[in-house]
């Protein structure tokens, strides 16, 4: 049976141009880049290099901005927490939203036992950031709002522009997630006015276990990690170079295809989206008709369960995601469905198809020609069901 | 994450629909849970003749239903008070541990059932 991979927001394939680019620091390149000899001269190119392509992609004024860590979870830690440790006796006040990346929301309530006053802000139902509350939120005791470039669930893009003019207002910094972004979107720190961004190297086709934080030059932001000074003293421990020289690739290779990968999958998500709605009744969009990540079609279905969908999907070959309870370690809906406003019913009948470099045309002409049956049966199955929508089942 | 047996049931699950003359109907669970089922029974000579289902809810949901009608079926309704939520589990080779009490509502609903045929029957005699 053929296998589509339809679920990139959780996972991307690393591409093989940087698996190539990799394999050098494994076994020929392997000096510590902190030692002396040639081995590690050679070792430290590869960082700077690395260090270069990334802060390239982002539009950082220098690569000395760009600060390497294990992935987006920790730049995400650090970038409140280290921020905070600076800013503490300048305010006690952070601002985020109700929809970001369980690594933001649970620092977040961590830094509310610390002493720390913490906003929520509320979004809209297409999930964009209510720009009217930040104003209201914002005081002079504001050192730090955290606000996601884009949502990996509901595809949504935040006004990032509008919303660092209002931050910088004060005399507060910015930080944004862009986990679900990177690989989707030009980037460009300095045009968007942003003080921290998490840069994910998974999220544009590179390994796992490796991101970066973006510092703007003059943000005050204390070490998470202590230990023999790498990254000049901002995050110790032995460079994982292999992941390193990865990611770089993977930035490279994401700013010279990044359009047009982009043009095919809006081409694609539009086609996904359309056809959909129009081919089942009572189909909706979770998230932004139009200012929305390339890759990403989130539909919901009423009257039936998310997790019976993917399994139906499984059997055919199709590997998707759900914001259904079942299918995650809680049971309660996912914070991001319901921060739009879905009830809970209506989270539970979410289906996430996020696309990639690998899917064609075709991959999604067979994935609709499977749901209009999928939904069908499952409907046919629910006591949910109005009598008029009720089929026989097979 | 699922058995052989779950997947089974959940591919080609049995007794699915509706009794519009049902002696007995049980409806546990609710939408905003992500489960809800019903059963319907036709009873003769305090016996289970006929068992369907309806469910709204994951994979675990659908096969334990699927499960507790073969398992009721033609069952005195005695012994099939007495089946529990476990007995279906167990028939079904496990359910991962996050389901046993979100999806395993299937025996609940069995006995609200068997319980509305019941008070039924007190009704008709009185």
């Amino acid at each position: 049976m053929k296998k589509i991979y339809m679920d990139h927001t959780a996972g991307m394939p690393v591409d093989s141009r940087v698996i190539d680019a990799m394999k050098p620091y494994f076994n020929t390149t392997y000096g510590n880049p902190s030692s002396l000899h040639s081995f590690a001269q050679e070792a430290r190119k590869g960082l700077d290099n690395a260090r270069e392509k990334i802060a390239e992609l982002i539009g950082a004024e220098k690569r000395e901005e760009i600060f390497f860590t294990s992935g987006a979870t920790e730049s995400n830690n650090w970038a409140i927490r280290g921020l905070a440790a600076r800013a503490k006796d300048k305010g006690k006040h952070i601002i985020t939203t109700s929809i970001e990346h369980m690594s933001v929301i649970n620092v977040c309530k961590h830094m509310i036992k610390k002493g720390f006053k913490v906003s929520f802000l509320p979004v809209d139902k297409y999930g964009v950031v209510d720009l009217e509350a930040l104003k209201q939120e914002l005081t002079n005791d504001t050192i730090l709002v955290s606000i996601m470039y884009a949502n990996g669930e509901i595809g949504t893009i935040e006004p990032i522009k509008e919303i660092s003019e209002i931050v910088h207002t004060r005399n507060a910094c910015l930080h944004v997630d862009a986990t679900a972004a990177i690989g989707m979107v030009k980037l460009d720190v300095q045009k968007k006015g942003i003080d921290l961004l998490t840069v994910s190297s998974n999220d544009m086709y590179g390994p796992k276990g490796i991101g970066a934080l973006y510092i703007k030059k003059g943000t005050p932001l204390e070490p998470l990690i202590f230990g023999g000074g790498q990254e000049r003293g901002f995050r110790s421990g032995t460079e994982n170079l292999p992941g390193i020289a990865g990611m770089g690739k993977a930035a490279e290779l994401m700013k010279n295809e990044l359009e047009e990968e982009k043009n095919k999958l809006i081409r694609l998500r539009d086609k996904f989206i359309k056809v959909l709605l129009e081919t089942i009744p009572y189909s909706f969009l979770n998230g932004h008709p139009s200012k929305r990540l390339p890759n990403n079609v989130a539909v919901r279905f009423s009257f039936i369960e998310g997790e019976s969908m993917l399994l139906n999907l499984e059997m055919a070959g199709v590997s998707a995601s759900s914001g259904s309870a079942c299918t995650a370690k809680t049971l309660e809906p996912s914070h991001v469905l319901r921060a739009i406003g879905l009830k809970h019913e209506e989270a539970h009948g979410s289906l996430l198809f996020t696309l990639g470099k690998q899917n064609s045309e075709n991959d999604v002409d067979y994935v609709l020609g499977l749901m209009p049956d999928i939904v069908k049966r499952l409907r046919a199955m629910s006591p949910l069901t109005p009598k008029e929508l009720k089929g026989s089942v097979h | 994450m699922y058995t052989e047996k779950v997947m089974d049931h959940f591919r080609n699950p049995r007794n699915v629909g509706e009794i519009p003359d049902a002696d007995g109907v049980g409806t546990v669970g609710n939408p905003v849970c992500g489960d809800m089922m019903t059963i319907f029974i036709k009873v003769k000579e305090n016996r289970i003749v006929d068992i369907k289902f309806k469910t709204f809810g994951c994979g675990a949901a659908v096969a334990t239903s699927s499960m507790i009608t073969e398992l009721a079926k033609e069952k005195p309704l005695d012994e099939a008070m007495k089946i529990t939520r476990n007995d279906v589990a167990d028939s079904l080779g496990g359910l991962p541990p996050i389901k046993m009490h979100c999806s395993n509502l299937a025996a609940d609903a069995l006995h609200e059932a068997i319980k509305d045929f019941e008070k039924k029957m007190r009704g008709n005699k009185k």
